[in-house]
């Protein structure tokens, strides 16, 4: 059967953020908010992922999970370029607090001041934190 | 002397400012899981376990340090990297082991 929908894209596109607020593989928040990004995708939202406090460890390269039997889902925030997941932030106060660069990062990313942030945040329809 | 044991990330808790507050002078801490990121140097909580240095006994867990990506982040001067084999000797040589949650 023809969908419609696949023809013509989303009848409705809201502006979705996704606020990454936790430490990967400490807790499942990480993963979760990760699949709940990639549900927004499939029905093709506009799509904001931000990562600030300890969710800029998300993205910090290198992972290496074999030690702790987890899976390291690091390498899936590059795919997110594919599901036309493009706008990534990073909160450049978050970054700092931790010695952190955007070099030590998995994928390119904005980095937003806390002032830029706030009003990237004001404009959205749907906002999802964890 | 007792083993504490950290699993809080010490930018989001104050777990581990807790255990220091409590903490006796020849005791041991190990970091484990997201307690980890409190192992490094160059961020805003390095001097919670900098000012204890040399009084308390710092271990973190190789594991999960390096399953968060900082193998080759700087750690903090005198933190000891003990693998699941040296946790166990660490419970072992202390007297009771409080784990901080």
């Amino acid at each position: 059967m023809e969908e419609e929908w696949d023809e013509d894209g989303p009848e409705v596109v809201k502006r979705f953020m996704y606020v990454n607020r936790k430490a990967p593989y400490g807790t499942v928040y990480a993963l979760e908010m990760l699949e709940k990004v990639l549900i927004a995708a499939a029905f093709e939202q506009d799509v904001h992922v931000v990562f600030m406090d300890d969710g800029v460890y998300q993205l910090k390269k290198e992972q290496e999970t074999k030690g702790i039997n987890m899976k390291n889902f690091s390498p899936t925030f590059r795919a997110l370029e594919g599901y036309d997941v493009e706008k990534l932030y990073v909160e450049k106060e978050s970054l700092e607090a931790r010695g952190l660069t955007v070099d030590d990062l998995v994928v390119p990313v904005e980095v937003l001041s806390s002032q830029d942030l706030k009003a990237l945040m004001d404009k959205q329809e749907v906002i999802l934190t964890a | 002397m007792l083993l504490h044991t950290v699993n809080k990330s010490p930018f989001e808790r104050n777990t581990l400012e807790s255990c220091l507050r409590v903490c006796e002078d020849g005791a041991g801490i190990l970091l484990i899981e997201d307690g980890v990121y409190g192992a490094l140097d160059n961020t805003v909580v390095a001097d919670l376990i900098k000012k204890r240095m040399g009084n308390i006994k710092f271990y973190v867990l190789g594991p999960d340090v390096d399953a968060r990506g900082l193998g080759n982040q700087t750690m903090i001067d005198g933190i000891e990297t003990v693998d699941f084999g040296g946790f166990v000797d660490l419970v072992e040589k202390h007297s009771a082991t409080q784990s901080w949650l």
